[in-house]
């Protein structure tokens, strides 16, 4: 278990460092990152003093060496658009992307689970097919889209829901289905394969050949097992809401992550575009190590490292 | 002696995409308190599904049990049982064994788990009530370190140890009758040998019938007391081993047995085979299932289905040719 968790730790570590990398020269690679990063009007003396106060003319390795100790404890330098601290700003936003990611998978989660299990365990019914046409309407409509007949309807139209900012609770209701919706569908979709290949298992048959009932076999063997690529289906889409989630906050001026990477790519504010590639970058790789612990927490063959 | 288990002509059915699989076709036969007996035929001869038939352990629908009764105890008939009285007979008076030891254990739970599930339901134990007796159940299907074992995961146990537990939980209940269907096919040779014999062990300690599933003749001889051969979901002959391998009255067993590879032979030659390939058993049956692959079929054969009759004491044989006599059989 220890091991597991260690090399899990060790690959995010080096993943992080794959990303910092990356993240460092996609300014560069280009060239001269001042030119980027300051506007077209801009004179040569201004480009130059520009130049020298982003330290651009040291050598590449003196600049990477000195992106790394900054990056280390989280300093990106000043956003150059509000000329403050750079990963301040992204934290200050981290609230509004969380509370919006987490809305959007209780949602999914709360939604889809239900309608997964009980539509694979009864294919064909009823409810099956409710669920597996919801599940292909959330993973086929696009959610701009989507999100802009809803603020025409429900916020326009009907004056329920609010149509922009993070007011009050109900201004979270209209993002959180637009960017859940997709995620639902997964999930529901997921969920019933799961459930009609485990009940298909010859260990499901040994079970009812031991004459239990239909609710143990259910629950102690068939959701157990169906947990596991549903941790990692649910894993792997929370990191993506958190960090994908920039339309959606652009659409509804949902004041987190997503809202401020659109604005400052739109600035050249590279700082805070870097502080914030890496944030993200660090958020997803956190909950994949989670994902991981709660495999190895349900699957005893992960825990014993066969 | 009393009987643990009559079946009369039993008939199943599975309604598929492709058309109906007449996979069951009548069969009958009984098995005696203590007895051992082995169901022979190859790959889709309907040996499995006869014994999952009767149980409720195929998959229903596309199956359908559309005949027959199996009384069980000389009292009840399970096909006429209700799901939750089959329940209490599964696994609490019948014990299953099944082919393949990797895939019939659930990976994420403990054996220990696996094993004493059976007593909680059927014994009305707590699990640490339980927990005592899978240590001897442990001990009693050869596991060393048995209170260890019980914490540990399927995957931490080799194929035949595996089977062990299988085994373990098939006893759990000390059931009337075992249904072991193909036990020893996907195990290694050797380990082979220490199942049956661990099997015919217990089933002496414990006096419990044994229907034992098997395409494997060589097996049947060490185990078995009688042996019901079928082919095409029919049953082609009974008897007792002794009369089956001496004198076999079918020509489907006859060829069985001749292709039987033998050890004790000197010059090499090519294995033998039966010709031809089993029925489809998607046409429904109109005659003799084998009358395609036989060598002795006349025009009787193509014509009926040979009903089962019996030709010795408790042998009974399904085929219009009499092999002794070397011409079609009277009546």
């Amino acid at each position: 278990m220890q091991r597991y968790f260690l090399s899990k730790l060790g690959q995010s570590i080096l993943l992080l460092f794959g990303v910092l990398l990356l993240v460092f020269a996609m300014v560069r690679v280009t060239g001269d990152p001042a030119t980027l990063m300051m506007s077209r009007q801009a004179s040569p003396e201004d480009m130059e003093e520009f130049r020298e106060r982003m330290g651009f003319n040291d050598p590449l390795l003196v600049q990477f060496g000195r992106f790394m100790s900054g990056a280390i404890v989280g300093d990106f330098g000043n956003s150059l658009h509000f000329k403050t601290p750079a990963m301040p700003m992204v934290l200050d936003r981290l609230p509004a992307t969380l509370q919006l990611a987490f809305t959007a998978l209780v949602f999914a989660v709360v939604i889809g689970v239900p309608l997964g299990l009980i539509g694979g365990f009864n294919p064909g019914s009823y409810i099956d097919n409710i669920a597996r046409g919801l599940a292909l309407l959330g993973q086929s409509v696009p959610n701009f889209w989507l999100a802009l007949i809803m603020i025409l309807y429900f916020a326009v139209e009907l004056r329920w829901f609010p149509s922009f900012g993070r007011d009050e609770w109900k201004s979270v209701v209209m993002p959180a289905f637009v960017l859940g919706l997709p995620v639902m569908g997964q999930i529901v979709r997921m969920a019933r394969s799961s459930v009609l290949e485990i009940r298909g298992e010859d260990y499901i048959r040994t079970a009812r050949s031991k004459g239990l009932e239909r609710r143990t076999i259910y629950t102690k063997h068939v959701f157990r097992n169906v947990a596991i690529p549903l941790v990692s289906v649910i894993g792997v889409q929370f990191g993506y809401m958190l960090g994908g989630s920039i339309y959606i906050e652009a659409i509804f001026a949902w004041p987190g992550m997503g809202q401020l990477l659109e604005q400052s790519i739109g600035w050249r504010d590279f700082p805070l575009v870097q502080a914030l590639a890496v944030f993200t970058a660090v958020v997803v790789l956190a909950l994949n190590l989670l994902t991981d612990m709660t495999y190895a927490f349900i699957d005893p063959r992960i825990r014993y490292g066969k | 002696m009393s009987k643990v288990l009559e079946v009369n002509d039993l008939v199943t059915k599975f309604y598929t995409l492709d058309g109906v699989v007449n996979a069951v076709n009548g069969v009958s036969f009984d098995v005696e308190d203590g007895e051992t007996l082995a169901i022979v035929g190859e790959s889709g001869s309907g040996k499995s599904v006869t014994m999952m038939s009767l149980l409720g352990l195929i998959p229903m629908p596309p199956g359908k049990v559309e005949n027959g009764e199996a009384i069980f105890m000389e009292r009840q008939d399970l096909l006429q049982m209700t799901p939750a009285e089959l329940r209490d007979v599964r696994g609490g008076q019948i014990g299953f064994v099944f082919q393949d030891p990797i895939s019939t254990l659930n990976p994420i739970l403990t054996i220990g788990e696996q094993i004493s599930e059976t007593l909680v339901k059927h014994k009305g134990m707590s699990k640490n009530e339980a927990r005592d007796r899978v240590i001897e159940l442990l001990t009693q299907v050869g596991i060393p370190d048995p209170d260890l074992r019980y914490k540990a995961y399927p995957f931490q146990f080799s194929g035949g140890m595996r089977q062990r537990v299988v085994i373990a939980i098939a006893i759990a209940c000390t059931p009337k009758l075992i249904i072991a269907d193909e036990p020893t096919t996907a195990l290694d040779v050797t380990v082979q040998a220490q199942i049956v014999d661990l099997f015919k062990r217990l089933r002496d300690a414990l006096g419990v019938a044994v229907i034992w599933i098997t395409h494997d003749l060589g097996v049947v001889a060490g185990i078995a007391e009688r042996v019901l051969v079928m082919y095409g979901g029919r049953p082609a002959e009974i008897a007792s081993v002794k009369d089956l391998y001496e004198s076999p009255k079918h020509p489907y067993t006859v060829g069985l047995l001749g292709a039987l590879p033998r050890l004790d032979s000197r010059e090499s030659k090519r294995l033998v085979s039966i010709k031809g390939a089993p029925p489809d058993l998607l046409i429904p049956l109109a005659h003799c299932p084998f009358a395609w692959r036989c060598d002795y079929a006349f025009d009787r054969c193509w014509e009926e289905i040979p009903p089962l009759i019996e030709v010795g004491v408790g042998h009974h044989v399904a085929c219009f040719y009499d092999m002794e006599k070397g011409g079609p059989r009277n009546g």
